[in-house]
């Protein structure tokens, strides 16, 4: 406990960091998955393709990613920007596979009455398609947080500072309640986010009761996984 | 792209392929540390996972350990227990078991889940006892989740394992880790896209075993229609199957 109360500062300003790092990574992904999504929901023949691709580049090990991105971007390999654009390629992994579901869990009934009662292609996208398929793409979205602010840490072992610099920190020097704190620190970031994921949700779409519609759409995710794999 | 060029030449360069520390020697200890946590994690996840969706019981703390340990960042796990437990393959090991415990019980309570519960009960009126039901019925059926949730839990396994060189002599990440203090970006880059190769090999090798794993009479009689949907609801968590910090 003593290590922390002498070291505050220093946890406080890794956190505002990992944020820094994290944040941009989440929203990112979500924007750049959902019209990719959106894709494999509409075009049959793009669905496979698309989330094979996603299935490769997640089974990618994110430390192998962090050093093979670099010579391809041309950054280097300490830049906070090459682990962000690495840990978007993560996020929209798995958010492609939970955007084609939360479209497709979009009744077709509803989609030909809007059709009917006169929305255009893209009226129908913002007012009623995006909409319904709210409620999973927060739970993907969930996720993603999740997993980001963990994978963040694991920038600290190639020289990318965040709480995980106190697992390196703290490894090297051998006090245990750096990492301890590390690790606290992280998942209590994480919980953060994810309430606010969860809070934003609950604002943009008071319809909705959060609960039932996930855990409804996320058990229909699951059989279809099933059936895909 | 001279960058991937000098990556290549340092994977065919012979001398890297023999003697102490050499590739085939580190994709060894890579695969047999990976198998080994897969087993224990196996042994401890599998029937907690069965026992969970074939009963129901005891799923919220089932969900809540699964969810929980998911965002527990694995660079902190492995370098406390290396910190507790010393210089050595424990460390790593017992970090590993813990993080691949999530996706393998997620699979599996998730898997029996999906079973119609029509089906299981036909089963228990034909006079099925409920180790029938669980061997012949639910675990048949589960069969292509189950997989699906040991293929994420080895693919983080492998990930890991290559973190986890941070804190012991082993596997592919020791290229990584030499390459960053020596500054021999060809050797990093190298060990990296050993790793991934090794990554992505595993995982289409599991995602044939998904296909094949699934019973001939359901894959005749297409298992969408089969699985209409289970009559208690699921598992309000992320997605158990394909989740998992990839580190």
């Amino acid at each position: 406990m003593n290590w922390l109360w002498s070291n505050l500062d220093l946890v406080g300003e890794l956190m505002l960091v990992h944020l820094a790092l994290s944040v941009p990574a989440i929203i990112l992904s979500f924007v750049v998955s959902v019209p990719i999504g959106w894709l494999a929901h509409r075009y049959r023949w793009s669905r496979g393709v698309l989330l094979s691709l996603c299935a490769l580049l997640y089974a990618v090990p994110s430390l192998a990613l962090f050093i093979a991105l670099p010579p391809i971007t041309g950054l280097s390999l300490r830049s906070p920007l090459n682990l962000v654009i690495a840990l978007t390629l993560y996020g929209v992994a798995v958010l492609v596979r939970t955007a084609a579901d939360a479209f497709d869990s979009v009744e077709p009934d509803v989609r030909q009455s809007a059709t009917a009662v006169g929305y255009s292609v893209t009226g129908r996208f913002w007012g009623v398609e995006l909409p319904l398929a709210g409620p999973v793409l927060i739970a993907g979205l969930r996720v993603v947080i999740v997993s980001t602010v963990s994978l963040v840490t694991v920038g600290a072992v190639i020289g990318v500072p965040s709480l995980g610099s106190l697992f390196t920190d703290g490894f090297q020097r051998n006090i245990q309640a750096e990492i301890i704190t590390g690790i606290v620190a992280t998942i209590a970031l994480a919980l953060a986010l994810d309430w606010a994921a969860v809070l934003i949700g609950r604002l943009l779409m008071p319809w909705s009761r959060p609960n039932v519609a996930t855990s409804r759409a996320q058990s229909t995710t699951l059989v279809k996984q099933a059936d895909v794999a | 792209m001279n960058l991937f060029l000098d990556a290549i030449a340092w994977i065919l360069d012979p001398a890297n392929w023999s003697g102490v520390g050499s590739i085939p020697e580190r994709i060894g200890q890579h695969l047999l540390i990976s198998a080994i946590v897969l087993v224990i994690a196996s042994l401890i996840a599998l029937p907690i996972g069965v026992l969970v969706g074939h009963s129901g019981r005891g799923k919220d703390p089932a969900v809540m350990v699964s969810g929980g340990l998911r965002a527990l960042p694995t660079l902190g796990a492995l370098t406390l227990f290396a910190l507790w437990l010393g210089i050595g393959l424990q460390a790593p090991i017992i970090a590993l078991v813990i993080l691949a415990i999530p996706p393998l019980l997620a699979g599996a309570y998730a898997g029996l889940e999906s079973v119609d519960r029509r089906t299981i009960d036909a089963a228990r009126a034909m006079g099925m006892r409920e180790d029938q039901i669980v061997g012949k019925v639910e675990l048949p059926l589960a069969m292509p989740i189950v997989v699906g949730g040991i293929r994420s839990a080895t693919l983080q396994i492998i990930a890991t394992a290559t973190l986890a060189a941070y804190v012991a002599d082993f596997g592919l990440g020791r290229f990584i880790f030499e390459g960053l203090k020596t500054r021999d970006y060809a050797e990093m880059l190298g060990g990296s896209i050993l790793v991934i190769i090794l990554a992505l090999v595993v995982d289409g090798g599991f995602a044939l075993t998904q296909r094949i794993v699934v019973p001939a009479g359901v894959r005749a009689t297409q298992s969408t229609e089969l699985r209409s949907g289970p009559a208690r609801p699921r598992a309000a968590m992320g997605r158990p199957i394909t989740e998992g910090n990839q580190e």
